[in-house]
């Protein structure tokens, strides 16, 4: 396979627009023709979602998110539980144990207090199941108006699981595309939770740390485990497209494998919306070498969470640096990344 | 049922693929139409051109409303959205289509109140909900959508509601059919007719087309198993020497039409003398505005409309891609400047699109076959 | 313009002059306007094609049931013809003949 280099991608855009926020191209374009260029630098290298940082000759990983959620709660769970799970599975999923977290606050004058302290509470008790502590944090208030009421950043930092190497090059045509459960849940929960297109369903988010269910993969197939992700904003399709891109290798997904509950795919279908653009903020996708999968796959049902984890495509040599999705009727498509928000169309 | 499956089985599918084989007459070779753009995209989506012989050539109509959308249009529809008490609102299909100066959602990075809405009804809501701001809606669409915005218009008049307005781009199909046959660069042997327009005017509107013009008309519905049978179906009428309408989507259009429907049509619109489409220039009869009795709820009487005219670049070939006489590959900024992430015209940001449908579908497969080092940023 | 999607009706709502009713398409529940089907409601149970938040026509179970058989025989006619062909008891100016006899 040629070698190429990846071109420099300026970042020309006059303004920015919440596409630069959704996660797909806009969001790859801020960050690969801004960010890095000028401000990010990997001396220990990127481990995907967290970086490694060598302190003293000790390896450990480090990452950041911001929660940025309208509405504040939603069925299922609530931005504080996001804040705590998100960054944890972000650590996990660059094969990393989080130990400590700490938060920013950036509060809306005039948030109730009793709002504020439910989503401590909801904070806490998601700290508890995943088992990190929360060491410390920061707090700004803003002017009304601003903030949404909310908005919250942790930081982790975790220890390195020994088990796991995560390296895109390592990734050969044949190995197999992990998912670890039914797609959409988060996302179209909160479309509907905002209540401005008048669709109800019957459905939760799916947050969650999935810390338990990396640990028993990292157990029993460690060494087959050459990538993970955790799909959230832009879905699928955008972390399928990233990793593509990466080790410029081919995906191809089966779309009938493809796991989602009937109200994700009735809400989608209502709406135009294409499910692999859909957040999730409880599942987790995986590149294994296929003389592991097995027994990833063993592992995975036979930890609580993972009964619903299963294969649904593989690595190809083409087409290369994309996506594609076959269907059971013969017919094959590119899945781009998401271009800007997902948007329900009528045509 | 739940009327999608059903018509998506592979075994039955393989069934009308080996007749379509079998009455495709191996010496000739068939141009159909397909008119509608939900048509084009589900011929795509689920690869029916895999399916069919290679001497059948599947023809995509302009059937697309965001895609004959004149760029003026929206250009006008934004101005009166940057008025400070206006709420912009139209369907997600708008959102990324280029004005001159932006599309809806560039106005909105730039401080213009500017939302989706799902229906026409939603958007109803929204003025209910802000009386102290007024709401335009952005209506396109062909006779699919014109009735739910005139029984909006309707519902709107009788609750009194005045802080509502529509920005009337409804267009009609026929005279679309009309310029495709007029047109002297076309040959086309057969229609696949459109599906969900059929449901409000049903099948009679299409018989002139089978009588005058000898060519057969079966209208379609968008499930893979609903496009083949009504392949089928055109093909036998070719074979037979037959010229008809036949209606394959029998599970949902009515040959009548919604009388009902074409009732708050009628109510609410009349049909401008003439309208501007992209691609296909000026066509008399072809699109909808509203009464005078409903001026109130017209955006183009209650705001002053700038009228602009904007011409697409040179080099953007959108008109002829939209009467099927170019593949969307042929058009000069096809997959260079114009690609869905930057779109030149609407054809390639339209979900329905030719140039997006064929982008996503085909191009992006086809150039990343070819070469393993693109790296597409 | 094309997206219009099969759902069962649930719910109506109680004022009949509203013309609002529920429809469910898998699990998701969406308030339509039925106005557009005045001249022939929809009862509960119907299934219809919705299309912008309103209910464009009702669907024919029986229509769909015909058509399913229709494409459940595709094929089988031309078989059957094909064969009565074979026996050579056919003359049609369209297929070789084979006469009674010929080898």
């Amino acid at each position: 396979m040629t070698e190429s280099v990846a071109p420099i991608v300026r970042f020309r855009d006059p303004q920015i627009e919440m596409a630069h926020g959704a996660g797909g191209k806009a969001s790859r374009r801020l960050v690969e023709g801004l960010f890095a260029p000028l401000l990010y630098e990997n001396p220990g290298g990127l481990l995907g979602d967290a970086a490694r940082v060598k302190i003293d000759g000790a390896s450990v990983a480090i990452t950041t998110d911001s929660f940025v959620v309208k509405p504040l709660k939603f069925p299922g769970g609530s931005i504080g539980e996001l804040a705590v799970n998100g960054t944890m599975n972000d650590l996990a999923v660059s094969g990393a144990r989080g130990q400590a977290m700490v938060v920013t606050f950036v509060l809306e004058e005039g948030l109730p207090t009793s709002v504020l302290e439910e989503e401590i509470r909801a904070m806490s008790a998601a700290l508890r199941r995943a088992g990190v502590a929360m060491v410390g944090g920061d707090t700004k208030v803003v002017e009304r108006g601003k903030a949404d009421g909310m908005y919250i950043t942790t930081t982790g930092i975790g220890s390195i699981m020994p088990q796991v190497n995560i390296d895109t090059q390592s990734i050969r045509p044949g190995d197999k595309i992990l998912l670890s459960g039914p797609i959409g849940d988060h996302g179209i929960t909160i479309l509907l939770a905002r209540g401005e297109l008048d669709l109800e369903a019957d459905l939760s988010s799916d947050t969650r740390c999935v810390l338990p269910l990396i640990e028993a993969i990292a157990e029993e197939a460690g060494p087959g485990i050459r990538w993970m992700r955790d799909p959230t904003r832009g879905g699928v399709a955008t972390s399928l497209n990233e990793l593509a891109r990466d080790c410029r290798l081919g995906i191809v997904l089966s779309e009938e494998k493809i796991p989602m509950r009937d109200e994700v795919r009735g809400a989608c279908e209502l709406l135009g919306l294409d499910p692999l653009h859909i957040a999730n903020e409880g599942q987790f996708l995986a590149v294994v070498a296929p003389e592991y999968a097995d027994a990833a796959l063993n592992a995975l049902h036979q930890t609580e969470g993972g009964e619903d984890a299963l294969i649904i495509g593989d690595v190809q040599t083409e087409p290369a640096c994309a996506v594609l999705v076959t269907t059971r009727y013969g017919g094959s498509r590119i899945v781009d990344m998401l271009v800007g928000d997902p948007l329900p169309r009528i045509c | 049922m739940r009327y999608v499956d059903e018509f998506r089985d592979p075994e039955l599918i393989t069934k009308a693929s080996d007749e379509i084989h079998r009455l495709a007459d191996t010496g000739k070779h068939y141009r159909i139409m397909e008119v509608c753009g939900g048509h084009t995209h589900a011929i795509y989506r689920f690869g029916l051109k895999d399916v069919l012989p290679s001497n059948i050539e599947l023809i995509h109509g302009p059937g697309c409303p965001v895609c004959v959308l004149p760029m003026g249009r929206i250009d006008d529809g934004l101005a009166v959205a940057r008025n400070a008490d206006v709420i912009f609102t139209a369907f997600g299909d708008m959102m990324r289509v280029p004005g001159a100066h932006g599309s809806p959602l560039e106005h909105k990075a730039r401080g213009t109140d500017v939302r989706i809405v799902y229906s026409p009804a939603d958007a109803l809501q929204i003025a209910r909900k802000n009386p102290d701001k007024h709401v335009m809606f952005f209506a396109i669409g062909f006779e699919t959508t014109a009735p739910s915005t005139a029984l909006t218009l309707m519902r709107a008049k009788a609750e009194g509601i005045e802080n509502f307005s529509i920005f009337c781009n409804h267009v009609t199909i026929v005279p679309a059919i009309r310029a495709i046959l007029d047109s002297p660069d076309m040959r086309l042997d057969a229609f696949i007719g459109p599906g969900h327009v059929s449901t409000v005017i049903g099948c009679r509107p299409y018989e002139w087309i089978a009588r005058n013009e000898g060519k057969p008309v079966v209208t379609s519905g968008f499930e893979p198993l609903d496009l083949l049978q009504s392949i089928v179906m055109l093909l036998r009428q070719l074979h037979a020497g037959e010229a008809r309408v036949e209606n394959q989507y029998k599970r949902v259009v009515p040959w009548e039409g919604n009388r009902a429907a074409l009732k708050a049509m009628a109510e609410v619109f009349q049909l401008r003398p003439y309208f501007e489409w992209r691609g296909l220039g000026f066509i008399s009869q072809s699109a909808l505005k509203i009464r005078d009795e409903y001026a109130k709820w017209d955006a183009e009487q209650r705001f002053p409309i700038p009228n602009t005219r904007v011409t697409d670049p040179k080099a953007a070939q959108c008109g002829e891609v939209l009467k099927g006489v170019l593949k969307p590959a042929q058009c000069k900024l096809f997959g260079k400047e114009c690609t869905p992430e930057h779109p030149i015209g609407a054809l390639m940001v339209s979900s329905e699109g030719s140039c997006a449908a064929y982008y996503n579908y085909e191009h992006r497969k086809a150039a990343a076959m070819v070469t393993s080092i693109s790296s597409v940023a | 313009m094309c997206l219009a999607i099969p759902g069962k009706i649930v719910e109506l709502a109680p004022d009949h002059q509203a013309q609002l009713g529920t429809v469910e398409v898998t699990g998701v529940r969406r308030k339509v306007d039925l106005g557009l089907l005045q001249d022939d409601m929809p009862v509960i149970g119907d299934w219809v094609l919705i299309h912008v938040g309103f209910a464009m026509t009702k669907i024919s179970e029986q229509d769909a049931m015909e058509q399913m058989d229709l494409l459940r025989m595709l094929g089988e006619a031309e078989l059957a013809v094909e064969e009565v062909r074979g026996y050579g008891l056919e003359d049609n100016g369209d297929h070789k003949i084979e006469r009674a006899g010929a080898s």
